[in-house]
């Protein structure tokens, strides 16, 4: 199964994102790397061993919040050896979508990023 | 530039110099980067330089080693956009100098630091960002050396004076890149701090080089700076 990520430079973020993600894909694995070390920022290591940790060999999507979170996302990804992409879409919108193509018995990583991406064009008030 | 010693001293020599003078402007960078950031550029950058000047302390690494190992510590301890920006371009840069310190790696390693800043910050002149104080400098070495024929420390010195131009040129911009581009017009005034640092990193890789080139006369460092592409380039930025 396609293992998710959510970086955010805020630990609680990161894994409130989380939480709201798995109540739909429930059996999407799904991890958090959020804050550096207890404070507001992303941390490469984190992102990485994340990565890692939900890759079963199907690969990883990336849902990123700002600037420094897909820097570090982009090099965690360098750095590590797992099939892994960071989706372009909202955070926790993205997040949400993906986890619930994750449970898809046919989901790739291109169609979990798919889903993820589709939540760019999400309106809250029309 | 002289055996492998030689040069391995001169990179641990500059390497702590960094790290002195980053820890020296502490306080100034984070006074900028409270101004339109989020007021951590100054101790991430000293706090990082630190850890690595003393991981490599005692190594006997050749340079090319030593220089990745500076940037893995980077990585690892210097945080937000600066880790990947400054300690993955430097990691990245290093495989320039797997045939040592010479004129010519050392162009290579100012041009591959550049490029992955560019492709890794998604910058560009003009963005108010140390794109403009990191591009006229590497421009302006490699000019130097390649067109002008100057010698190795000369360039040097006239990279630094082109990056200090490239920092007072940060001030008037609207930041378009990180932190500072959600202040939008608020931005304007205020002199970049990633900018800065970098202008500080050079000039202490200057004095290292008048340290350890001082074979090379620095008569021509006193010549008047050559005109070259870079003002052009700064004018077709601030549009």
């Amino acid at each position: 199964m396609i293992g998710l990520v959510v970086v955010s430079h805020s630990q609680k973020a990161a894994e409130g994102i989380c939480e709201i993600a798995a109540q739909m894909g429930g059996d999407a694995p799904i991890e958090p790397a959020g804050g550096d070390d207890g404070e507001i920022g992303t941390d490469v290591t984190a992102i990485k061993d994340a990565i890692k940790s939900v890759d079963d060999g199907d690969g990883v999507v990336v849902l990123v919040d700002l600037g420094s979170a897909v820097m570090n996302a982009e090099l965690a990804i360098e750095m590590g050896d797992t099939d892994a992409v960071i989706a372009d879409a909202p955070v926790l919108e993205g997040a949400l979508n993906a986890a619930v193509e994750a449970t898809n018995p046919s989901a790739t990583i291109d169609s979990v990023v798919e889903k993820a991406e589709d939540a760019r064009d999400y309106h809250k008030v029309n | 530039m002289a055996d492998a010693d030689t040069q391995r001293e001169a990179v641990l020599t500059a390497i702590d110099r960094v790290a002195d003078r980053l820890e020296e402007e502490r306080s100034y960078l984070t006074e900028l980067d409270s101004a339109i950031g989020d007021a951590d550029h100054g101790s991430n950058l000293s706090r990082g330089f630190r850890a690595a000047a003393d991981e490599v302390e005692n190594s006997e690494d050749d340079v090319d080693e030593i220089v990745k190992t500076i940037g893995v510590t980077l990585i690892s301890k210097v945080g937000g956009a600066s880790g990947p920006l400054y300690g993955g371009s430097i990691m990245s840069a290093s495989q320039e100098l797997d045939d040592g310190l010479t004129a010519e790696t050392s162009i290579a390693f100012g041009e591959a630091y550049l490029e992955k800043v560019l492709d890794r910050g998604d910058a560009r002149v003009g963005a108010k960002t140390m794109v403009d104080a990191l591009t006229p400098a590497v421009h302006t070495y490699k000019k130097s050396i390649e067109v002008d024929d100057l010698p190795p420390l000369t360039a040097l010195a006239k990279a630094v004076e082109a990056a200090e131009a490239g920092v007072a040129f940060t001030v008037p911009l609207r930041a378009e890149k990180g932190r500072a581009s959600f202040l939008g017009w608020r931005s304007v005034g205020h002199q970049d701090p990633g900018a800065t640092s970098t202008l500080f990193i050079m000039e202490e890789l200057l004095a290292t080089a008048e340290q350890y080139l001082e074979g090379e006369t620095d008569v021509d460092a006193a010549a008047p700076t050559e005109p070259d592409v870079d003002p052009d380039e700064v004018d077709g930025g601030e549009e």
